[in-house]
C-alpha cells in the first residue's frame, strides 16, 4: 500500500493536475485504490496542498522576494517554535525553516515593492523579542524554483524519425 | 563509370526514410517515429564532458577504450548480472552498439556464413551480416506469442552453414522481453550446434516488469557471446556514439583488430561522458526509466481502448499494436495517419516480416503529447 501511496505522491508531486483516471494507468492500479490513496493522503496530511507554479513576470504582475536570514536566541521547552510562529503567521511569509549554520531561520518574505518588504522586516521581524538580527537578501533573478526552470529549456531537437 | 559495390547496392535502403521526407514538408506533427529518448544527457555527464575538454582530454585512447571505463563497464556487468568480464582483454568501447555490431559480424563471419535474426527487428541487422559477406535468415516471431523468439522456430532454420544467433531483448521495435527459460533453450540450441550468440542488450536498464537477464550469464553462454550494449538509450546519450561489447578475450581481440584499424578509438570526450555516467548517473537513469514506465502503461492503455491490439510490452520504449481491425494495412495507416491527423508512427514491416500489421510508437515524449497523439489517433480511426 505504502509502496502505491508513494507512487501516486510522485506523480502529484510534479503535476497536480494528473486525474486519479490517468495515474491509475499509469501505474497499472485500479482506479479507486488510487482515489483512495489520495484521499487518504488529504485526510493525513500527506498532501499538504495542490498550487499552480506561475511566472509572475510573464504574467505582467512583478513581485518582490526577498530571503531573510534571521539569529534568534533560542528559549527554554520551546527552543524556536516561538519565534517561527510569530513569523509565519504573517500572510507576506512564504516560508520559514530552522537552517543550520551562523542564523538560525531563514524566511522567504513576499511584497509587491522593495520598500515594502524593507518596512515588513524593519516594522515586524527584527522587533520581534528573541530576534538578535536580521540580513536581507532580494531576489534579482529566478532560475529554477521547486525543481521548476524559469528560464526556457532546450527545444527537442531530435529528428523526426530515427530507427 | 564502373558500377559501385553491387553487394551494398544489393541491400535495400532503410524503409523509414520515406517517412522522413513526407514528415518533412509538414508542421505540427506529433511524432511517435523516434527511437531515442526525449530527455537530454543528465547535467552532470555533459558536465563532466566539458570539464574534460578545459583540462584538455583531446587525445586517443587505448584501442580498447580507456581502461577505467572498461572497469566501470565490468562492474556493471558484475553487479548488474553477476557475469564477470576481465576489464583488460573482454571488452571492446566502440562508437555506439552500431559500430559493436558491425565490428561483431565481422569478426564472424566468412562469405556464405548465415546468422539466424528473429524479426521484426531493429533495421540494421539484417545489412550488417550482409555487409560483413554472411547470409540473414530470418526467425519470423509472431504477436501471438509476445513476438518472443521459439527456440523451435530458431532450430528449424539451423543449417551446417549457421555461424550465430541474434538476440535482441528488449526489442526494438516491439517492446517484448524474454524470461530465463526462454533464453536459456536458445543458448542451448547454440551450444548443441556450435553457434555464436550475438547479443545487442542496448535496452537492458528499460525493462519493467521483471529483471533484465542477460544472455552471457546464462549457463554456457559466456564462451559463445558477444554482448553488446552502450549508453544512448539508459543515459539518453544516442548522439555521443558510445557503447561496447564484452565477449572472450580472444573475439574481442579479432573486433579489436578491426576497430584498431577503422576507428582507432571511440572519441575520448564521449567515452568520459560514460564514464561519468556509470559512476554517477545512476539516479538519473532510474528516474528516466520511471518516467518511461508511467507513460508506457498510460499510452498502451489508450491504445487498446482505441481498439489498437496491444499487450503491455515488457521493456525499451515502443508499443507494437495491431491496426488490423482498422481493415488498413501498416503502411497505408501509418501514411493517412500522418497525412490526415500529423501523427507519425512506423510500419511494422520496415522491421521484418512479422511486422505485417503492426505500427511501432516510441512513447518516449512528454504525457501531454501522448495524449495529444492518441486524441488524433481516435479521430483518425472514426473516420475510416
Amino acid at each position: 500500500m505504502n509502496e502505491l501511496r508513494n507512487s501516486v505522491l510522485r506523480i502529484l508531486e510534479r503535476d497536480a493536475r494528473e486525474t486519479p483516471e490517468r495515474i491509475a494507468a499509469m501505474l497499472g492500479a485500479p482506479e479507486e485504490s488510487v482515489r483512495e490513496v489520495i484521499a487518504e493522503c488529504e485526510q493525513y496530511g500527506m498532501i499538504r496542498a495542490y498550487r499552480t507554479r506561475i511566472d509572475w513576470e510573464k504574467a505582467g504582475e512583478p513581485r518582490v522576494f526577498a530571503f531573510l536570514d534571521v539569529a534568534a536566541t533560542p528559549e527554554r521547552g520551546t527552543g524556536y517554535d516561538r519565534i517561527a510562529e510569530r513569523i509565519y503567521r504573517y500572510p507576506e511569509v512564504h516560508s520559514v525553516y530552522l537552517v543550520s549554520g551562523s542564523q538560525d531561520l531563514r524566511v522567504v518574505v513576499e511584497g509587491r515593492t522593495i520598500q515594502e518588504v524593507a518596512n515588513f522586516v524593519a516594522e515586524k521581524v527584527a522587533t520581534i523579542d528573541g530576534v538578535r538580527g536580521t540580513t536581507t537578501h532580494f531576489l534579482l533573478k529566478k532560475y529554477k524554483d521547486d525543481g521548476d526552470l524559469f528560464v526556457d529549456d532546450a527545444p527537442d531537437r531530435r529528428l523526426a524519425v530515427t530507427p | 563509370m564502373k558500377p559501385l559495390s553491387r553487394m551494398v547496392q544489393s541491400v535495400p535502403a532503410s524503409g523509414i526514410r520515406r517517412f522522413f521526407d513526407l514528415v518533412a514538408e509538414m508542421d505540427d506533427v506529433i511524432s511517435l517515429g523516434v527511437g531515442e529518448p526525449d530527455f537530454v544527457t543528465p547535467w552532470r555527464v555533459r558536465e563532466a564532458a566539458i570539464w574534460s575538454l578545459e583540462k584538455g582530454y583531446t587525445t586517443y585512447t587505448s584501442n580498447y577504450g580507456l581502461l577505467e571505463l572498461r572497469i566501470e563497464i565490468a562492474r556493471k556487468h558484475q553487479e548488474r548480472y553477476g557475469q564477470d568480464y576481465d576489464p583488460a582483454r573482454e571488452i571492446l568501447v566502440t562508437v555506439g552498439v552500431s559500430e559493436a555490431l558491425d565490428t561483431a559480424f565481422r569478426a564472424l563471419l566468412d562469405p556464405g556464413d548465415e546468422v539466424l535474426i528473429p524479426e521484426p527487428c531493429y533495421v540494421s541487422y539484417g545489412p550488417c551480416v550482409q555487409f560483413a559477406g554472411g547470409t540473414v535468415v530470418p526467425v519470423p516471431c509472431r504477436a501471438a506469442s509476445g513476438f518472443r523468439v521459439s527456440a523451435e522456430d530458431v532450430a528449424a532454420q539451423i543449417t551446417p552453414r549457421t555461424k550465430a544467433i541474434l538476440l535482441s531483448y528488449p526489442s526494438n521495435p516491439t517492446g517484448a522481453t524474454m524470461d530465463r527459460e526462454g533464453l536459456q533453450q536458445i543458448v542451448d540450441l547454440a551450444v548443441a550446434h556450435d553457434l555464436y550468440l550475438v547479443s545487442d542488450e542496448i535496452y537492458d536498464r528499460l525493462s519493467y516488469d521483471a529483471p533484465h537477464i542477460s544472455v552471457a550469464s546464462l549457463p554456457g553462454a559466456a564462451d559463445r557471446t558477444i554482448l553488446l550494449n552502450g549508453f544512448s538509450k539508459a543515459y539518453a546519450m544516442t548522439g555521443w556514439r558510445i557503447g561496447y561489447a564484452c565477449a572472450p578475450a580472444h573475439v574481442i581481440e579479432v573486433m579489436m583488430k578491426i576497430h584498431q584499424y577503422t576507428m582507432l578509438c571511440a572519441p575520448i570526450t564521449a567515452q568520459l561522458g560514460a564514464l561519468e555516467a556509470l559512476r554517477r548517473g545512476d539516479r538519473d537513469a532510474a528516474e528516466m526509466v520511471a518516467d518511461y514506465d508511467r507513460r508506457r502503461r498510460l499510452f498502451v492503455r489508450g491504445l487498446n481502448d482505441l481498439g489498437l491490439d496491444c499487450p503491455l510490452p515488457g521493456g525499451a520504449f515502443y508499443a507494437f499494436p495491431s491496426v488490423e481491425r482498422t481493415g488498413l494495412d501498416a503502411e497505408t495507416f501509418a501514411e493517412r495517419l500522418l497525412q490526415e491527423q500529423r501523427v507519425l508512427v512506423v510500419p511494422g514491416p520496415v522491421f521484418g516480416e512479422g511486422g505485417v500489421g503492426h505500427i511501432r510508437c516510441c512513447y518516449a515524449t512528454a504525457t501531454d503529447k501522448l495524449t495529444e497523439a492518441l486524441r488524433r489517433m481516435q479521430t483518425f480511426i472514426s473516420s475510416l
